[in-house]
């Protein structure tokens, strides 16, 4: 196996890990709390800015540039994401499912048009470039690069999996389902719907922030492009093709949509005319709905389902 | 207002632990409940009765709080808690089931005790991180009183099952377990006869009756007379929304008003 092979499969999994943090983002608010955010692309992008304009250089003709460490980049981006969406969830969470993600659309709609527009901190149409990556230092031998990237989105993965984990077998988590699953019957036990429904869309902005903090900082370019419906669309197939409601199936879903993806995209350059390309990568988004139709009609509950009972308990341990 | 402390069964008869005063609640007009009032006092099983639409279930989910009254008040221990929010109310120490149950389909039976408890500090997010042993003590003491509330309603051997495989008899058990993790006071059961099989019915009933023994306070909806005439010491009834008697199983049964609100005026 070539070196370039390795190189680009650590390339590869890398991106795929960045979407499984969006994935585990989501996962947190639709799998386990029913919340239907459709607005996914705007805390990416808010993350994915934020960061941006924390870490680069100063840059005359933009304001911002502030050259804080990455760390700080990926933790305000974070914090912003999760702001952003706690004042989001504040004006929509009572909203019933089908309202909620036309309103988060809605949103979506609105931060990718602002940061197309706000040219003096976006960039606007030509986005930020020159941020700051992981690594650098090692950009000049792309496989110990390559490899130092995954290695470092692996751990972050490794780490909000656990997290996760454990607030999904917590009480907190419990109660979640429960809103998921009746939220009369839960507010009949005294569980307070709205102010858990606000944490779990709070907390899966900020994890979907820090995702697109992460990306942005791992491509080292951002633009508004990059954060249309179609992203929102991803990460959606991704967690059902995986299994909602189970954080597991959230990565695996992340690796295998972002495997079609990248697949269909090399199928297109190596068997379209040159052309006819930019037409033919619409297959592209043909090939994950099938995908997903196929899934939804074969295991309905993703390829990892939820698990039946996620209490940390021994079967028949009696206390 | 006072907060109410943890529900003691001990209050005195005199004390009833739901007052509802003149409640009258109106949908667009349509009056729903219209001048309602019912004690029930501590340690009293009382039945609610009525024709279909009498108001019986509207009357439940206001003292429930699921609604809102149009007017009058509702007083639980003391407490005025007529414009509360429904998810008080348990803090209050009333709790209820549902007409058609309401389990958490994908959840286990087992889980859905566990949702039942009360003043679990693992149910705030930090807490989870920053006290892990105390959020464990708790779940694990949570998980032993479940199991026991489990096997006093009999579904321990499916503690592991995902609700959604139960029958509706199971469910209303179920119902009544995950109310009782929260130990409330009073319970409010909204026909848990309704649908049940009549082995089932008999393992509810003395359930009931044994929780009734231990000093809660019952307040049952139920078409099926028999059931009232047993459980209850003393039964209400209404029509259209208003009171139309009340006294002992027997007086009430016998009485000409409930006769011709039942049976249309064919009596």
């Amino acid at each position: 196996m070539s070196l370039d092979l390795v190189a680009y499969g650590a390339f590869f999994l890398t991106m795929a890990l960045t979407y499984a943090v969006m994935c585990l983002g989501l996962n947190i608010q639709w799998g386990q709390t029913g919340l239907f955010n459709v607005g996914i692309a705007a805390f990416v992008a808010i993350g994915a800015y934020v960061s941006a304009i924390l870490t680069t250089p100063d840059t005359p003709d933009r304001l911002g540039g502030f050259d804080l460490p990455i760390a700080v980049g990926w933790l305000g981006g974070a914090c912003a994401a999760g702001v952003a969406a706690w004042f989001v969830g504040a004006l929509t969470i009572r909203l019933r499912s089908d309202y909620l993600a036309i309103a988060t659309f809605g949103v979506a709609v609105t931060v990718q048009l602002c940061v197309l527009n706000l040219q003096p901190l976006t960039g606007g149409p030509f986005g930020i470039g020159f941020i700051p990556r992981p690594f650098n230092s090692l950009a000049g031998d792309p496989l110990a690069f390559g490899l130092a990237n995954l290695a470092l989105m692996a751990a972050l993965v490794l780490v909000l999996y656990l997290a996760l984990q454990h607030l999904a077998k917590s009480p907190w988590g419990r109660v979640l389902r429960a809103i998921r699953e009746d939220e009369v019957a839960a507010q009949a036990l005294g569980k307070r719907p709205i102010r858990f429904r606000l944490q779990a869309f709070t907390i899966g902005g900020a994890i979907m922030g820090l995702a697109g903090a992460a990306q942005g900082h791992f491509i080292g370019f951002i633009a508004p492009d990059n954060y249309l419906p179609i992203l929102t669309f991803q990460v959606w197939a991704m967690l059902i093709v995986g299994g909602s409601g189970n954080n597991r199936g959230a990565i695996l879903g992340a690796i295998i949509v972002w495997g079609i993806w990248a697949l269909s995209a090399a199928a297109v350059s190596a068997f379209v005319p040159p052309e006819q390309q930019a037409r033919a990568a619409a297959l592209q988004i043909v090939m994950i709905g099938v995908g997903l139709c196929l899934i939804l009609l074969l295991r309905p509950r993703g390829l990892v389902g939820e698990r039946r009972s996620m209490l940390s308990l021994g079967r028949g341990r009696k206390s | 207002m006072p907060r109410p402390d943890q529900p003691s069964l001990e209050a005195s008869p005199a004390d009833p632990v739901i007052d509802a005063r003149d409640l009258v609640k109106r949908f667009q007009g349509v009056s729903a409940v219209d001048g309602m009032s019912l004690r029930l006092g501590a340690g009293e099983m009382v039945g609610l009765i009525g024709p279909n639409g009498a108001g019986k279930t509207t009357l439940f989910n206001l003292v429930a709080g699921s609604l809102r009254p149009t007017s009058g008040e509702i007083w639980i221990s003391g407490c005025e808690v007529s414009q509360e929010s429904p998810e008080r109310r348990i803090g209050h120490g009333v709790g209820r089931t549902f007409q058609i149950p309401r389990p958490f389909p994908e959840m286990t039976v087992l889980e859905n005790v566990l949702t039942g408890a009360q003043g679990q500090h693992g149910e705030g997010l930090l807490a989870n991180f920053i006290r892990p042993g105390r959020v464990r003590r708790e779940q694990a003491a949570a998980i032993g009183k479940a199991r026991a509330l489990l096997d006093f309603v009999t579904l321990s051997a499916l503690e592991h099952q995902p609700a959604r495989i139960l029958s509706g008899g199971q469910r209303k058990l179920l119902e009544l377990a995950r109310i009782l993790m929260a130990e409330p006071k009073a319970i409010l059961l909204d026909e848990p006869a309704a649908g049940v099989n009549p082995a089932l019915l008999e393992t509810i009933m003395e359930r009931v009756v044994e929780l009734n023994r231990q000093g809660r306070s019952i307040l049952l909806i139920e078409h099926n007379m028999d059931m009232v005439s047993r459980l209850c010491t003393r039964v209400v009834a209404m029509a259209l929304g208003k009171p139309l008697a009340e006294g002992s199983p027997a007086q009430v049964a016998g009485n000409p008003a409930v006769i011709e609100a039942y049976l249309g005026g064919a009596a």
